[in-house]
């Protein structure tokens, strides 16, 4: 097949139907629409389960259920409602329930407004946990994330985040889905499958830990599950590292933004860049290999103050200062913002 | 080389991300990468229809265009409100049915067009988004006609095949125009 041109939320959903995805469940919200459009319309034809259901509580709580019965499963939504699902979300960590979860990030807080943004880095439920977060950055990745995340997600028992921005979501570009991923292999038997009645070998699902300790969970996670995750799944992209005067850090479309800003900007200083393709696990290993000549990290985010940015500056360790590049007054972060703000640190070198 | 940032934007209903899909298609027919953004949300919500395209040899950047190397113009508040944006030197094509108003530039090459007429006269003004296509084509060369045309076979399928030979007239109409007028 050749390369077609697909807007992002309706990559997500064709991604999803290619990964084998059995069931979608979900609630209507801006700029993520096109998703459950996609699979109401295909889903039919091409089988499996769609349901638009009543609120987002009723959605991630058919996904937990459909999971239980060891259905591949998915749901979308932005932040507004992602924030309702958290509940559940938490829950299905520590019941370890594999599940797709692609948040398509709109600016808030609270309902805020339908632009685009990158603010739902630290999203996450109650208790101790993590679950991996993947960070497309153009549409043929966010259809190769989406892809992958059903793997990932049986392969370590656990529900998966795609963060992707409102502008990936809306944007239309190339895509080739014979360049989807390999299909993992050795993908656990769902081990965690609740069983039929009379069958052997069933696993209970507790969501709450009376009458067992809750160190099952958490010792696991911490002992076994985490240090894998960290291990084999964290991703980034870098270069110009050992020799950069200035590095920029960024994740998503902003990313996209600042190779662009490091392009336009004319100096002699050299810029290195580093862009985070899981927030977790999040790639500290680039930032430890910034050369010595590094005066300062940039992070441009399409947000207000910054929220990536409290990773780098741990990554970072204090080696460099850290400054945020965000939305101002005129409107959310772009291009100009971070030409700005590397242009007025340039000629202050200069100075 | 090509790296065409181009911001089509005029009323809802003119075709406005239709011709911005087609021209991305078309680049897209061409090996190049492209992307295609609306805006969406809150700027809707008066009216407007606004989208930018990529057309690049290499990896497109950022979607979103802040200093467009091309303009297509099609009603007078976009030509407000993006005649500014433009880099020295762009191409801003300008639909003279309803843009009265001159530029106030003197460092963008302006060429203008009367669309809704054009279309009128031909019988076709639900084609009128092809026409620009067409003359957009022809003045800016960073597609062709054939990847036009081959954007338009591959848009227009099963159902709607019918319309791709009376789109690509519509497209072919606008591209003569623009040779007609603007050739050196």
């Amino acid at each position: 097949m050749a390369r077609v041109l697909f807007k992002g939320n309706e990559v997500i959903a064709e991604a999803a139907l290619r990964a084998g995805v059995d069931a979608f469940f979900g609630y209507p919200i801006t700029p993520q629409n096109e998703v459950p459009e996609y699979l109401a319309r295909e889903m039919p034809k091409r089988g499996g389960v769609f349901l638009q259901t009543e609120s987002e509580l009723a959605g991630i709580n058919m996904v937990l259920g459909a999971s239980a019965a060891g259905a591949r499963v998915m749901t979308s939504s932005s932040g507004p409602g992602l924030c309702l699902m958290l509940e559940a979300i938490s829950s299905m960590a520590l019941t370890r329930l594999p599940a797709v979860i692609v948040d398509v990030v709109r600016s808030g807080p609270g309902m805020g407004d339908l632009a685009p943004a990158q603010e739902d880095w630290k999203l996450s439920g109650n208790g101790a946990y993590k679950i991996p977060i993947l960070l497309p950055g153009n549409v043929q990745e966010l259809a190769n994330m989406v892809f992958e995340a059903f793997d990932i997600a049986d392969q370590y028992s656990t529900p998966v985040l795609v963060l992707a921005d409102g502008m990936l979501g809306q944007m239309m570009e190339p895509v080739d889905f014979d360049k989807l991923p390999e299909r993992r292999k050795n993908l656990p038997d769902k081990p965690w499958r609740m069983a039929s009645v009379g069958e052997k070998g069933y696993r209970t699902m507790m969501t709450l830990t009376y009458g067992r300790p809750l160190t099952e969970f958490t010792d696991r996670f911490e002992n076994e599950t985490m240090p894998k995750i960290i291990a084999n799944e964290t991703r980034y992209e870098a270069y110009g590292l050992e020799d950069a005067d200035v590095v920029v850090a960024a994740y998503g479309t902003s990313a996209r933004m600042a190779k662009a800003a490091i392009k336009e900007i004319k100096t002699d200083l050299k810029f290195g860049f580093i862009r985070p393709m899981t927030a977790w696990p999040f790639p500290k290993e680039p930032f430890e290999k910034i050369g010595p000549n590094c005066k300062a990290v940039f992070c441009p985010e399409i947000n207000t103050i910054g929220q990536m940015i409290d990773d780098v500056r741990i990554a970072v360790a204090g080696r460099m200062p850290v400054y945020h590049i965000g939305n101002t007054a005129a409107g959310p972060m772009n291009t100009a913002n971070i030409i700005d703000a590397l242009r007025a640190y340039v000629e202050g070198v200069a100075k | 080389m090509v790296n065409e940032k181009l911001i089509v934007a005029g009323f809802g209903g003119q075709g406005v991300l239709m011709i911005g899909k087609m021209v991305a298609l078309s680049g897209m027919e061409n090996g190049m990468e492209v992307s295609w953004l609306p805006a969406y949300g809150s700027e809707m919500r008066g009216g407007t229809a606004t989208c930018s395209v990529n057309v690049s040899d290499e990896p497109v950047d950022s979607p979103m265009i802040q200093k467009p190397t091309a303009l297509i113009i099609m009603n007078l508040p976009s030509l407000l409100k993006y005649e500014s944006w433009a880099v020295p030197g762009a191409k801003v094509i300008i639909n003279s049915s309803l843009v009265e108003q001159e530029p106030t530039r003197t460092d963008i090459d302006v060429y203008k067009v009367p669309f809704n007429d054009l279309a009128t006269q031909a019988g076709n003004e639900r084609g009128m988004n092809m026409l620009v296509a067409g003359a957009y084509a022809a003045i800016t060369g960073s597609i062709t006609l054939q990847n036009l045309y081959d954007a338009i076979d591959h848009t227009f399928v099963d159902s709607k095949a019918k319309f791709a030979e009376g789109n690509k007239q519509m497209a072919k109409l606008g591209y003569d125009y623009a040779v007609e007028h603007f050739s050196k």
